[in-house]
Order: structure tokens, then sequence, then C-alpha cells
């Protein structure tokens, strides 16, 4: 028996499950895909005017939600749902089977992939039916589009994972995790300019990936020029792709070490 | 290879900080026989369980599970995994997924196992096996997490305290079912808080009591219950009467000959199972 093909099989079947219990929850199904839409839709009506010359608000703003939208379906998702089932006993019977932690891995990171692919494609869409949003036209914007979201929600899968052991309940999971995101959106630009927030804010937020995440959908989506009204002046590419590869190396490693089965 | 034990035990020691919750075990159980674990909560029984299956390490002690170590890890253990059915207590996952769909998830993460619709069949819920997991009585549950712990066909199956919360009903029903998996040739190591599940399925008991087994043998003779004097009751001058006696027979004999035949409300009572039970764990406490 070749045990890599068998940890990908039970994987690939796990995330056929973990969909199909997902989309059987009514209320997670609805907050996680459909949230970033209702939000575009509040912003987009309240905030009309341009920051900038071609720039809507809604086109800055869908930068900001496609990439908190990798947060919410990766990083918040799991570092909820995790505790429940550590709670609910799903992690301790899956532990007494010959099932490996690895297939239990591949299983949330498909699961999570196929949110933020449906997320983002609902996002684009209804900004582009009711907000006039643009969609970038160039080969160049696309691709980074691509990596930002293979890297981004890598990253925000592992520390998703990585962050499950935190909370002590299921019950309270959401209590401690929703605060974190919400901040960190705040503290990144994804509600405000970010060249608008005071400078102690842009600074704790560039520890984190969420603001680089939202920075490179910025480039993908805001004409070339925005560029110059960013805080140094520039898309800082490849300074995003080191600081969200540094994050996923960290995350892994924490996620490998402190993965927990049970409470003990 | 099958006149190892299923599992073997000796010396377990698991301290939790300086408080030992098992103290000391020797356990022997063999292939094929049903035993069970009694002691009261807090005892250690649901500790040494848990190492049994390896969910818990142990702090010293030799440990075979199916000529395994329990606590190794990686792919070894795995394969272990493979030839052990752990029905566990109390759990409310896999609430959103049918009874067919959860268990025939769970058939592929064997290597060979059992027929899921007869697996279905065997703990009787071809009824329910489109419905939600969420939907299920408590009873109709447990029968859930017995089909998942014998889906991989098991040789060894742990049953922790399976008929908690169960009408008599279904408990009987239950019963059956387990002494059907006996049949089957599988081992089962239960855990009980009822002294009539353990005499009406087990081959052997063992008394746990603060992190040690006080005794092991036959529900019969569990506490000396064989040996133990017999209550004889009947009626005389319209009173109950009774007296302990070691022989019983004789006494009747004797009562027979008095009343000349019939014994008005003649009864012969040995110590239930519950009663030596309690007497023993009370006498250490």
């Amino acid at each position: 028996m070749n045990l890599i093909n068998e940890t990908i099989r039970i994987g690939l079947l796990r995330s056929k499950l973990e969909l199909k219990q997902f989309l059987r929850q009514r209320e997670s199904l609805v907050f996680t895909l459909f949230f970033p839409v209702i939000l575009l839709f509040i912003f987009g009506s309240v905030f009309q005017d341009t920051i900038a010359p071609g720039v809507t608000f809604s086109q800055y703003f869908v930068a900001g939600m496609v990439a908190s939208g990798l947060v919410n379906t990766g990083f918040q998702q799991l570092a909820i749902t995790i505790p429940m089932e550590r709670d609910d006993g799903t992690l301790k019977r899956l532990r007494g089977t010959p099932m490996s932690v690895s297939s239990y891995f591949i299983g949330k990171a498909l699961l999570v992939t196929f949110l933020m692919i449906i997320q983002t494609a609902l996002l684009l869409f209804f900004g582009t039916a009711l907000f006039g949003l643009n969609l970038p036209t160039d080969v160049t914007s696309w691709w980074t589009f691509t990596w930002l979201i293979i890297l981004g929600s890598a990253c925000s899968t592992v520390l998703g994972i990585a962050f499950s052991v935190v909370p002590k309940t299921g019950r309270g999971a959401s209590a401690v995790v929703s605060p974190i995101v919400i901040i960190l959106q705040f503290f990144s630009g994804v509600f405000f300019v970010f060249t608008s927030l005071p400078t102690w804010m842009q600074q704790f937020a560039a520890l984190f990936p969420l603001k680089w995440l939202t920075q490179g959908m910025r480039s993908v989506f805001l004409p070339d020029d925005f560029a110059s009204q960013e805080v140094v002046g520039n898309w800082e590419i490849g300074r995003t792709a080191l600081v969200l590869s540094i994050w996923l190396i960290v995350g892994v490693i924490l996620a490998v070490k402190t993965f927990k089965w049970g409470r003990e | 290879m099958s006149n190892a034990p299923a599992i073997e035990v000796r010396g377990l020691v698991k301290n939790y900080g300086s408080k030992s919750a098992v103290a000391g075990i020797d356990l022997r159980v063999e292939n094929g026989e049903i035993f069970a674990l009694l002691g009261p909560n807090g005892a250690g029984k649901t500790t040494t369980v848990e190492i049994l299956e390896g969910y818990r390490n142990a702090t010293a002690g030799e440990v075979k599970v199916l000529g395994f170590d329990p606590a190794t890890k990686g792919e070894a253990g795995q394969r272990w995994r493979n030839r052990i059915g752990i029905v566990l207590q109390s759990t409310s996952d896999a609430a959103d997924l049918s009874v067919l769909e959860t268990i025939s998830h769970f058939a592929n993460y064997y290597e060979k196992p059992r027929d899921v619709n007869q697996v279905i069949s065997e703990v009787g819920l071809e009824e329910k096996i489109d419905s939600k997991v969420r939907e299920l009585s408590g009873g109709q549950r447990r029968r859930l997490d017995v089909a998942l712990g014998i889906i991989g066909s098991p040789e060894l199956i742990f049953l922790d305290e399976p008929t908690t919360g169960f009408d008599p009903e279904a408990r009987r029903s239950f019963w059956d079912l387990i002494k059907l998996l006996k049949s089957e040739g599988s081992t089962i190591l239960l855990t009980t808080h009822y002294l009539d599940e353990a005499q009406a399925l087990a081959d052997r008991v063992g008394v746990i009591n603060n992190g040690r087994i006080i005794e092991i043998a036959t529900p019969q003779t569990l506490g000396g219950r064989n040996n133990a004097p017999a209550k004889v009751c009947w009626l005389e001058d319209g009173v109950t009467k009774e007296i302990l006696s070691k022989d019983p027979t004789a006494e009747v004999a004797k009562l027979s000959q008095r009343f000349n035949g019939q014994i008005p409300e003649l009864e012969v009572l040995r110590p239930n199972l519950e009663e030596i039970y309690l007497k023993m764990i009370g006498e250490l406490k």
C-alpha cells in the first residue's frame, strides 16, 4: 500500500465530506460566503465618492474584501470550527481510526480553497454587476491575483490550524477569533483607505499577512498609477511575497507542532 | 500468535502531577473474550482504557494491545488502528451527515472494511439509513457509534459505557448486538456502570478502584459470591423469617420436612453482583 497515495486519497474524501457538512449548515454558509457581498453592498451604497481619479471606493473596497475573504474562509473559519470539532468528538473519533493527520489537513485546505473560490467569484460578480467594479485586463495583474490567492489561502489555512489550540472551548472560539480578524481588517485598510490610518496602526498591521494581501490585491484591482499613493509609493510586490512566505513557514511549523486531537 | 492475549498490561501507572489516576495495574484480556472493567467514577477506568486506545501516554508500565504499544506514533500506529475499533462515550459529531454517509465514509479509512449495509443492519439502523445524525435518538446514536467502531473489522473492540441512558428494552437489544460481535470472533473490552450488564455480557470482570485492580473473576465468582452465604426466606406464623446459610439446599430440605411439602413464600437469594461490588468498593474506601 502506498502510504502517500492513501493519505491523499483519504484527504480528497475528507474534503468532499467537509464540504458536504459545510453546505448543510445554513448559518455558516450564509455568513462565510455571502457576508463579504453584503458588506460590499453596504459600503458601496454609503461611500459613493471616488478616492482618486477613476478609482471608486467600491473598487478599493473589493480589493480589501477579496484579501480579507482569504482570512475569513481560512484562518477565522478553521480557528473556530476546529475547537468545535475538538469538543463534539469529531477529532477524538478520527484519532482512533487509521486516518492520518495529513489527510485531515488536506481535507481542511481543500475546503478552504473551494470556499474561497466561491466567495471571491461572488464578490467579483456582484461588484461588476452592481457597483461598476472594473476587473483587471492585463495578464500580470491576473498572475499576481492568482499567486496571492494561493499563497494567501495556504498561509491562512495553516495559521487557522495553528491558532485552533488557543480557544479553550468550541463555544467560545468565535468570541476569541472574530475580534482579532475584525481589528486586523480595520488596521489593514480593508474598511478605510490605508494611508488615512494613523502611522502606528499602519506599522502594527504590517506585521501581519492581511495588510500585505490587501495591498497586493490593490495592485491587482487599482490602476498602476495609484501605487504612488501607497505609503512607500509603490506596491511592494516582492516584499509581500516575502512576508507571506515567512508567515506560511511559521504557520506550518506551528500547526504541526501544536495541533491537538484532544484536550489532555 | 493466536495464544497471545489481546491485551497485556503490566505495572501501568498514570500520574497527573502528583496525583496518580492509575497506580499500578496488571491486566490480561484473552482473545475472543468479553472483559468488563467495573469501577466508580474517578477510579481510573477511563484513563486505563484511553491508554489502551492510544489516546493517552502511560507514565510507567508495559502495555501491549494486539502485541503492539498503543503509544507508537506514525505509520505503524496508523496500521495498528486498522485492527482496533473504538466506541466512544458521548460524542455529537457528524450531525449534518446521514447515517449511510457517515458509515460509508469511515469505511474508507480501513484496509479491510466490512460491508456497509451489513453493518447498518447488524446495528439495527436500516430504517434510519438516510436520516441525519442529529435526528437520531440517544440509543440510535450509540448504535451508530458501534457501527463506526466495527466498520473496520476490528479484532478488538473498546466499548466505553455503551448503554448509559438507554431504556431497558434498548439495552437488551444492544446486548444482543454485543453478543453477536463476540460470536463473530471479536475481543471486547467493556467499561460499564451497570452490574447487570457486566453479568449478562462479560466472561470476566475486573473491579478497579483508586487506580488499582481489586479483583478479577468471572461474574459468578467475583468477591466469593459463589461461596457467600445465601439468604433463605419463608412465611411462618404471619411473619417473614430468614436465615443466612452456606448450605441453602439443606435448609430448604429441613423446612420442607417441617411444613410437610410446601414452604410458604419460599425465596433463596444469593447476593447479587451489585451487592458484592458495592461491598468491594466500599471496603476499600
